[in-house]
């Protein structure tokens, strides 16, 4: 049963998302820095009147920070609205999803964020959970 | 009242549809716990209402519900079919009496004793006969889902978003007047509309407060107690949603510290305690909480008598007694317990605890409770701060914003200021500030940012934290704004230093700090004094009025009251001038009234208090400007009236009073008429009225009195909120009130600091045209 995904780069991989997942994708505006917050929180940014948790989702996957994304993700977890930052976007497309196959060590980070795999044009592309790349939830990375 | 009601007859009505499910359920299943509690927290609700709301029979009918159904659930009876009957007659008459009571008509009460004696063991059945002619009367209130409202709410923070943005645009280009006045225009509805949907949403904690004084009244005129009611905070706004859950439980904790807490007053005066009651209410934003407290000076949990209780019922004796102290508090949750023998019309079986603690759960609170016997009982109900408007003040560190609840700032000063003291110790820095001695925390340091370069002051807030102060420098404080408040993302409370975001209208999202949570993150520990706290906080409430110190023109040392002063300036001594037949100054480009004790010739630069009661302003040349202090209550009163009210006791040291009135009476630019109507002031207790109404009176023409001369008759009489006329002899009443919003449709009061609404409501009283 395909299903559509979100093609997007990230950390200079190509990564796809579960669309459900996404509410939207936006230029993020001025960041209003959280002191004290981990390092996977870039700080607060309003969206219309909303105020999002912006995520560094590079120091969130174990990578440098990217000072210059500036388009986002925006997913809703647990009640709060959050922005990922991603480099790129490229397609919006169904896709199936397949295991992963077996014997493929993602690396700590990514092992976590993943949930399998989509194949664009024989090109295999993992499928990440954004939940997963959340800081401070129970099942993030905090 | 009529709101109160509507409301009870809107819950009622709401509950009775919701447990019209159950009644059928417990009419098949009489044995089942879980409706068996429903039911009975309906009618246990039902008859707390009722004593308040004064509603006897419907009082009458739920309190005998209630008592079969405490049988029950504690096995002395069981629920057989012509039992469940008369409960269900019971509780069907209680639908129909509150209809009845909506619609404005009235029910045949002979009916109730029989449904009542039904409830006897052994009666007999009784028909219930159904009353023909019922209407329901049409709702003047609609129930709206939650989600709708915050869409409104999100809408209507995103037009005030594009208003700023668009009055960004134009500001900058030359723009026809037109649009401007368009603009203008656009901004005032976008700024009332956000005002009215924003009370669609949330409510001051003050319309859960409001009605508490009338109801410790009478609870405890019911018992043949007196109990003083202190409510403070009342102003913070909270979740209309949350409020409405808190009534019960407030309601419920209120009465059982009223009936079970609070000793008679012969009780009282035998373990040396004041005959009156104390009981304290209050609100308090702290972290992403709100805590509501109510605290009493009773007798505390008595646990060996809730042991013995939970023992008769068929508890374990050894286990309870093996708990440790907090635990043994806790029983008082456990279901079914009475605390006290006699069950009482107030509050019946202590039933109400259980239910308190279910309900506040239910939204995601808390109880905690603190008992010292023979003292006084704390009860401390902690809420999640969901959605909330907070008075906030806004400062600036590292170049960045933050608010901080103003409920916890108790002051704020500059660290040049001359009563601050800044020294370190250890590795800590310390303030002292007239003789308080505290702990003085960076704010920058605190969140790891680096200081902004400016060479202006650093702004001290000095910040309460309910365990005890401690001062937070800021590299500025920038502005004043009711914010509204909503829960941060997990991660970003995580950090234990926020309390929550917002998003003020310049459209950047900011951060509210966690008082408490910086102090904890910074590893401040009250622990230490709370005890030396407690007796500060006692002697400060002993204390008086506060007031100004300062040295006069001629050296004397006086004080003036701080509400009478409205600022101190510096000004230079030739803007002062004899002119118009007295001495006056010009300060901001107006000319105001000098009033001096001393030589004022000679002097380069003068120091001028500024005073103001409303309408008249009169300046008063002093020498220099001390220190706030707080007036003692002893005053010795001078032997003549003139510009010196009086002589107090100041760390040993005679300080004269200066009396404001007379300043105002001599130096005040108006005329007073000799036949001019007299207007009385009476229930003016705490001289609000005369300091600061009467010469707005006097200026518009009336003279004024607080007290008759024999013979006397006022034209009209102004008289304080709530505060019932004894004295009033056959004149129109004009009643002043210290809320801006009109209790209801019928609340003819008048707003105190609305001085033309005042006016014009006395013109109109006398004129025979008002109530």
């Amino acid at each position: 049963m395909p299903h559509l995904y979100l093609i997007a780069q990230l950390a200079g991989r190509t990564v796809a998302i579960d669309s459900d997942q996404v509410e939207s994708v936006v230029d993020i505006g001025e960041v209003t820095q959280v002191p004290l917050a981990s390092q996977h929180v870039r700080g607060l940014a309003a969206l219309r009147s909303r105020v999002v948790t912006v995520v560094d989702t590079h120091t969130a996957l174990g990578l440098d920070s990217s000072r210059e994304a500036r388009r986002a993700v925006i997913t809703h977890v647990e009640g709060h609205h959050y922005a990922l930052l991603v480099d790129a976007l490229d397609d919006v497309a169904p896709f199936e999803l397949l295991p992963l196959a077996g014997g493929v060590a993602l690396g700590a980070a990514w092992q976590r964020a993943g949930r399998g795999i989509v194949e664009r044009d024989g090109e295999p592309i993992l499928a990440i959970d954004l939940a997963a790349l959340v800081p401070g939830l129970s099942a993030g990375l905090n | 009242m009529d709101d109160l009601i509507q409301e009870f007859i809107a819950e009622t009505r709401e509950t009775l549809e919701a447990l019209s499910g159950e009644i059928v359920a417990w009419e098949a299943q009489p044995d089942d716990r879980a409706r068996l509690d429903a039911i009975f927290r309906f009618v246990h609700t039902v008859k707390g209402s009722c004593g308040f709301l004064d509603l006897p029979r419907l009082g009458r009918l739920s309190h005998a519900a209630e008592d079969v159904l405490a049988q029950v659930r504690e096995g002395l009876r069981s629920p057989d079919r012509l039992l469940v009957n008369a409960v269900l007659a019971i509780v069907d008459r209680i639908g129909e009496l509150v209809e009845a009571i909506d619609s404005g008509t009235s029910l045949p009460d002979q009916g109730d004793e029989l449904l009542i004696g039904a409830l006897a063991e052994g009666a007999a059945e009784v028909a219930q006969a159904n009353i023909p002619g019922l209407h329901r009367a049409p709702a003047r209130s609609v129930r709206l889902n939650v989600d709708l409202l915050d869409r409104m709410m999100s809408g209507m923070s995103d037009m005030v978003l594009a208003r700023n943005e668009l009055a960004r645009r134009l500001r900058g280009g030359d723009v026809d007047p037109t649009i401007e006045a368009a603009l203008e225009r656009l901004s005032l509805t976008v700024g009332e509309m956000r005002d009215t949907v924003t009370r669609t949403r949330m409510q001051k904690i003050d319309a859960l407060f409001s009605a508490l004084p009338r109801m410790v009244r009478d609870t405890a005129a019911g018992l043949g107690k007196s109990v003083l009611l202190n409510v403070e905070g009342s102003d913070v706004e909270l979740d209309r949603e949350m409020i409405e859950m808190m009534r019960d439980p407030l309601v419920h904790i209120i009465r059982n510290s009223i009936d079970h807490g609070i000793e008679a007053p012969v009780e009282r005066r035998a373990a040396g305690k004041r005959e009156n009651g104390r009981l304290t209410v209050s609100a308090r934003q702290s972290g992403n909480q709100i805590i509501i407290e109510i605290s009493d000076d009773g007798r505390g949990i008595d646990t060996e008598k809730l042991i013995r209780k939970l023992v008769a019922n068929g508890r374990d004796e050894a286990k309870l007694r093996g708990l440790s102290e907090r635990a043994k508090l806790e029983l008082v949750f456990e279901p079914g317990l009475s605390s006290k023998d006699v069950v009482s019309e107030v509050s019946g079986r202590g039933v109400g605890m259980d239910i308190v603690r279910a309900s506040i759960e239910q939204i995601g609170g808390r109880v905690d409770l603190d008992s010292i016997p023979g003292k006084g009982l704390k009860l401390a109900i902690h809420v999640p701060l969901t959605l909330s408007i907070i008075s906030a003040i806004v400062v600036g560190a590292g170049g960045q914003r933050f608010a901080i609840s103003r409920q916890a700032i108790e002051e704020i000063v500059t660290d040049q200021g001359e009563a601050i003291r800044i020294d370190t110790i250890g590795g800590a820095q310390v303030l002292s500030v007239r003789g308080r001695r505290m702990p003085l925390l960076n704010l920058c340091e605190v969140l790891g940012l680096t200081r902004a370069v400016h060479n202006g002051p650093r702004m001290i807030s000095i910040v309460n934290i309910g365990e005890g102060s401690y001062a937070l420098a800021a590299d500025m404080v920038l502005d004043n704004e009711e914010l509204v408040i909503k829960p941060a993302s997990p991660a970003v409370m995580s950090t234990g230093v926020y309390a929550g975001q917002t998003l003020p209208d310049s459209g950047l999202p900011m951060l509210l700090l966690d008082c408490a949570g910086i102090a904890h993150v910074a590893g401040l520990d009250f622990s230490r004094d709370d005890d030396h706290v407690e007796d500060e906080a006692i002697a400060e409430a002993e204390l008086g009025m506060p007031a100004l110190l300062f040295i006069d023109l001629d050296g004397a040392r006086r004080a003036v009251p701080l509400a009478a002063v409205d600022r101190v300036e510096q000004v230079d001594g030739d803007s002062v001038r004899f002119a118009a037949g007295r001495r006056r100054v010009t300060i901001d480009g107006r000319i105001l009234p000098l009033a001096a004790q001393g030589d004022i010739a000679g002097r380069a630069r003068l120091n001028v208090l500024r005073l103001k009661d409303g309408a008249n302003e009169v300046s008063y040349a002093i020498d220099e400007a001390l220190d706030i202090i707080l007036l003692p209550e002893e005053l010795v009163p001078a032997r003549e009236p003139g510009p010196i009210a009086g002589v107090a006791l100041i760390d040993g040291e005679q300080v004269e009073l200066l009396d404001i009135l007379w300043v105002f009476d001599e130096h005040a630019d108006r005329e007073s008429e000799e036949h001019a109507p007299l207007c009385l002031i009476a229930g003016d207790k705490d001289g609000w009225m005369a300091s600061f109404v009467r010469p707005l009176l006097e200026t518009a023409g009336y003279r004024v009195a607080t007290q008759l001369a024999p013979g006397e008759t006022p034209a009209v009489v102004l008289s304080a909120d709530e505060v019932p006329i004894a004295l009033a002899p056959k004149a129109p009443v004009v009643r002043l009130r210290n809320r801006r919003a009109a209790a209801g449709a019928s609340d003819d009061s008048v707003y105190r600091y609305d001085r033309a609404g005042l006016l014009s409501a006395l013109e109109a009283r006398m004129a025979g045209k008002g109530r």
